[in-house]
């Protein structure tokens, strides 16, 4: 039973739609209680980090997380902002993170591309994506050309490469995803990914299943 | 300041809703039956498209509610960005169509009466999920018109006042049709392009006229962020025969120079 982290921020239906297509239980929920219990979690969201903190906090799920991802060991994800709220701050608010993995995120800097022309901020769109070898979330990863769909103004930098689970590029090289142990996150939407998203949850919710 | 490679802009069918059926229109009329909607969501799922849109045309038209029921049907099986327009004219509509898998609420009528609708949006779902929508006519003398309830309404407000106004309440992208251009399959309205996306910061997508590949092209060379087109992947030839084409990653990378 995959636990899915409604608190309040984003859209959590094609996160559900997705989960039902592979066949993996799921629940929405909303209370700590759930959380605490949840045997896998998904941390979705989108929207602003300082935001995303404070419903954790107001909603009681920060001790309900803390709980679950660093006492009992429960295998998290982050999805998006959820993958930035992982980390220990973000320059666009003012409130620590979870501070599970080491780093902070930034914001794209401006950037123009080969013809000279602005690249819009958010990178929204398509991009192809490189996992990287050895990392958990990638196993067995067979695809020649792998791409997610990206939208995010803010980018995450890990204090410790190692936990650097895959990279893309737009504008410069930046951190597509992040795994340190039992700990995971993608800045892109698994769920909106068409077969590459399927593949990716697939894969770590059955292999979880079975581990 | 770095440079850096181009990025591939999103390709973006945009279907017409018509009961349970889609349709296309030549200059927002004369309407031919594209085909039954589910069926055609199939097949642009496995041709793995960038995103796609639908825009009820029952509910623009004749302030028909939005049917929550048959896009959450849609939604369930299609994994790539979805939006949608139509009707919308409350939070609680774009919360149900975003509870149903919805990714992006476009909203066009509403946003010249209710500009809060779009602010709620966006601070609930970030701004990426508000989008406005406008229908734009060029009349033979002066500037861009705007038009409301699918081109049946003209607005007072002036085209780039519209849009900074849209921008300011929290419009994450806009998508700019133009009337004139529909269905044509002839090419983009450049001019307009370009007109609004020197004025507006966020992405602009561009709809109306694209015909072929190289349309897609200029369009972004002229300032669009994305492409978004109908009659293009839903027509076939010069007898507009209905078959569902989608350009491959690789053909649109050769036609960016990507390597």
């Amino acid at each position: 039973m995959v636990t899915i982290v409604n608190y309040g921020l984003g859209n959590l239906g094609s996160i559900v739609n997705m989960l039902k297509k592979i066949g993996v239980p799921n629940i929405l929920t909303s209370d700590p209680a759930d959380v605490v219990a949840a045997e896998r979690l998904i941390l979705p969201g989108v929207g602003h980090f300082d935001k995303g903190m404070s419903l954790l906090h107001e909603r009681g799920l920060m001790d309900a997380l803390n709980e679950a991802v660093l006492r009992r060991g429960v295998p998290v994800m982050g999805i998006c902002l959820g993958m930035q709220l992982l980390l220990e701050g973000s320059e666009e608010g003012k409130l620590p993170g979870l501070g599970w993995i080491k780093g902070w995120v930034h914001r794209f800097p401006n950037m123009q591309d080969e013809d000279g022309k602005p690249l819009k901020i958010p990178h929204m769109g398509w991009t192809d994506t490189y996992p990287v070898a050895g990392k958990r979330l990638f196993e067995r990863w067979d695809e020649d050309e792998t791409r997610f769909y990206f939208v995010h103004s803010f980018h995450a930098v890990c204090d410790d490469p190692a936990d650097v689970a895959a990279t893309a590029h737009y504008g410069i090289d930046f951190t597509a995803s992040v795994e340190h142990g039992h700990i995971s996150g993608c800045q892109f939407h698994p769920e909106k990914s068409h077969r590459y998203g399927m593949k990716l949850l697939t894969h770590v919710y059955r292999q979880e299943a079975t581990a | 300041m770095s440079t850096a490679k181009k990025q591939l802009p999103r390709v973006i069918p945009c279907l017409l809703l018509k009961g349970h059926g889609l349709t296309k229109s030549v200059q927002f009329k004369d309407f031919k039956y594209v085909g039954d909607a589910v069926n055609a969501c199939r097949i642009f799922n496995e041709k793995e498209v960038d995103e796609l849109m639908f825009l009820d045309i029952d509910a623009s038209r004749e302030n028909k509610k939005p049917r929550i029921e048959f896009i959450k049907e849609i939604a369930g099986e299609l994994f790539m960005p979805l939006g949608y327009g139509g009707g919308v004219t409350t939070t609680q509509e774009a919360d149900l169509l975003f509870a149903g898998g919805v990714e992006k609420v476009s909203i066009n009528t509403a946003a010249y009466t209710n500009p809060q609708l779009i602010t709620d949006i966006a601070n609930h779902y970030g701004s990426q999920s508000a989008i406005v929508t406008v229908d734009v006519r060029k009349p033979l003398i002066g500037g861009y018109k705007l038009y409301s309830n699918g081109g049946q309404v003209p607005q007072k407000v002036s085209l780039l006042d519209h849009l900074r106004r849209m921008e300011d309440a929290g419009a994450g992208e806009f998508v700019i049709n133009s009337i004139d251009q529909d269905g044509k399959m002839s090419g983009f309205d450049l001019k307009l392009i370009t007109l609004v996306s020197e004025a507006v910061s966020v992405p602009v997508v561009a709809l109306g006229g694209a015909g072929n590949k190289q349309h897609i092209f200029d369009a972004v060379q002229a300032g669009a962020s994305a492409v978004a087109a109908g009659s293009m992947f839903v027509f076939h030839g010069k007898h507009r025969a209905v078959l569902i084409t989608y350009p491959g990653r690789r053909e649109l990378k050769d036609l960016f120079g990507i390597v």
